[in-house]
């Protein structure tokens, strides 16, 4: 199960990699791919929406199920990724770089403190 | 005859002694002793020739030779016998929900061609595969609208069948949506009414076409007012009258729904009738209900699988896009037989003789002294008139004669006591409609 060092992680299975303190970028873990199976389709918010920390911001559909995506930080959304229209697959083929969501221009870096670490997630993952 | 409940006394006793009750009345403690019935009265049983013929002499008192002149949504349309020989075949019978397409390709090519023949008849590009009845398909289409804005304002206009109007509210009396309500002008949906009352926060407008007076309208100009305010327009219309109208698709309208009766089946005393529904690709994710869709399997080979199913409430639970998981599978079925067997020819024909029908019967009507048939807007197998009299009162007297002459507006609609809403199909005869005219003379002395 791959899982990048310096993201940031929710027990939603969420990552949010902090660019520069005040842009980041957020998507599905590969643990949540590989649980959904075959994405099929991704809705996506409308650019310059504000939202809450774990508000609801997506959905994703899979051949199994349909799930919520939370947020894993407060802000507002200044681009999404518009390739998951026509190609979702993206997700289950690369979920922490081509397979991106949204890219959140943060209220709060601070935020990241209620996040855990890779590490953390690591062990997460083992407990489930 | 013996009780259908197969418990013995001792199986009662001993489900009884599990819950721990003493007796089958105990499990009824919650309901006050004053809202119990005393008895059921039931008489004791009867063989099953006494039931047959018990029935039979309730049957009897149905009229079953009356000639209808009466459409409201409902037609009297004839149903080829092709259409229940093929229908009643047991695969299609007795089948369920194809969840498993490995086992259920008939029932599930049988529905996508239904769909397919209601995109080609509506010009639009997806249909699912049937909802209840016309009436709760509109409702879900409007649903469907304020999803895809997120706006709750809805502009009715007065020419959607009221029966369709009354759903509409009694299943949204404890949700929030806004209705607008518009007139209807010679026949036309009121322009001045409905762009008065579109704004940013109307989610749709709801038009029919024809409108429940029988007239035909032309929405393009709505359709394009309304996109202009993003919102929605959705129309409910007669299918048969699509053989020959300007179609939904032409004049860019976003959710057709309709009632499918007409389209093979039986009045069947109300029922089970046949919701149909098609929508604009961008919005098939948000279409309530079923569909049925092509694919192939892994040899490559074509074949067919319910599809799009992670917007239903079996995958979706509380986020499903509507609580409507199901569709009419036989009648839909039954009305893809009807429009197959009729064809592109046939059911633009069948469309023709219903509009000549009813012109025939206008100009026999509008030689009759004090009856008025109004011409203010085209019309297709169905128009008003106006009477001297209540229409009420000469229904009435036309149904002693064997005749069901139309639908009282009185009924529905304020001060439109006097005027017939009167449907010709093509299974109404030159006869037929001239005895109707002798007899409307009559009824109206």
């Amino acid at each position: 199960m791959e899982i990048v060092e310096h993201y940031f992680y929710t027990k939603e299975h969420e990552w949010v990699s902090i660019e520069d303190g005040e842009t980041a970028v957020m998507g599905i873990t590969d643990y949540a791919q590989e649980s959904l199976g075959d994405i099929t389709f991704v809705e996506l918010p409308e650019a310059g929406l504000e939202i809450e920390q774990f508000g609801q911001v997506a959905s994703v559909e899979s051949v199994k199920a349909a799930s919520d995506i939370f947020s894993p930080m407060s802000g507002e959304i200044i681009e999404i990724n518009a390739g998951l229209e026509s190609h979702p697959e993206l997700i289950n083929k690369s979920c922490y770089e081509k397979g991106w969501l949204i890219k959140l221009k943060i209220s709060d870096a601070e935020e990241k403190s209620s996040l855990m670490t890779a590490d953390e997630y690591r062990s997460f993952l083992e407990s489930l | 005859m013996i009780p259908y409940i197969a418990n013995t006394q001792d199986d009662v006793r001993d489900m009884l002694k599990v819950i721990g009750v003493k007796s089958v009345d105990d499990l009824f403690v919650d309901i006050k002793p004053g809202h119990r019935p005393k008895s059921f009265d039931l008489p004791p049983g009867v063989s099953e020739f006494e039931v047959i013929e018990a029935l039979k002499a309730v049957g009897s008192k149905n009229l079953t030779n009356i000639k209808l002149f009466i459409g409201g949504g409902y037609y009297d349309h004839y149903v080829p016998a092709a259409v229940p020989a093929l229908a009643s075949r047991a695969e299609f019978y007795t089948a369920y929900t194809p969840y498993q397409p490995e086992c259920s390709q008939g029932t599930l090519q049988s529905l996508y061609e239904f769909q397919s023949s209601i995109c080609a008849l509506t010009h639009m590009d997806a249909a699912n595969s049937s909802l209840y009845d016309g009436g709760t398909a509109l409702y879900e289409a409007m649903r469907m609208a304020a999803r895809i804005t997120g706006r709750n304002k809805i502009i009715l206009d007065g020419g959607v069948n009221p029966i369709y109007q009354k759903i509409l509210k009694s299943y949204t009396t404890n949700l929030h949506i806004e209705f607008h309500e518009t007139t209807v002008v010679h026949g036309q949906s009121s322009r001045e009414d409905i762009f008065k009352g579109l704004d940013d926060k109307t989610a749709a407008v709801i038009v029919q076409n024809p409108n429940f007076f029988g007239t035909i309208d032309d929405h393009s100009d709505i359709c394009a007012r309304a996109h202009d305010k993003g919102a929605l327009v959705i129309q409910n219309v007669y299918p048969i009258a699509l053989g020959i109208l300007k179609t939904p698709g032409e004049m860019d309208v976003d959710i057709v729904t309709g009632e499918g009766q007409s389209l093979g089946l039986s009045l069947n005393f109300g029922g089970p009738y046949l919701g149909f529904m098609t929508t604009r690709k961008k919005f098939i994710r948000k279409m309530p209900g079923r569909i049925a869709g092509e694919t192939v399997d892994k040899y490559g080979r074509r074949c067919f699988v319910n599809t799009l199913q992670a917007r239903e409430q079996h995958i979706r639970r509380e986020k499903a896009t509507s609580n409507i998981c199901t569709n009419v599978s036989l009648c839909a079925i039954q009305a893809g037989i009807f429009m197959a067997l009729l064809g592109k020819e046939g059911f633009r024909e069948l469309a023709v003789t219903n509009q000549k029908k009813a012109e025939f019967l206008k100009g026999l009507l509008e030689k009759i002294p004090g009856v008025e048939v109004k011409r203010s807007s085209p019309t297709f197998n169905e128009f008003t008139v106006c009477l001297p009299k209540d229409t009420a009162v000469v229904v009435e007297k036309m149904i002693k004669k064997g005749f069901a002459a139309g639908f009282p507006a009185g009924r529905y609609y304020k001060g439109m006591e006097n005027y017939l809403i009167i449907a010709v199909t093509e299974k109404r005869t030159k006869d037929e409609m001239m005895a109707y005219s002798e007899v409307l003379k009559e009824a109206i002395q």
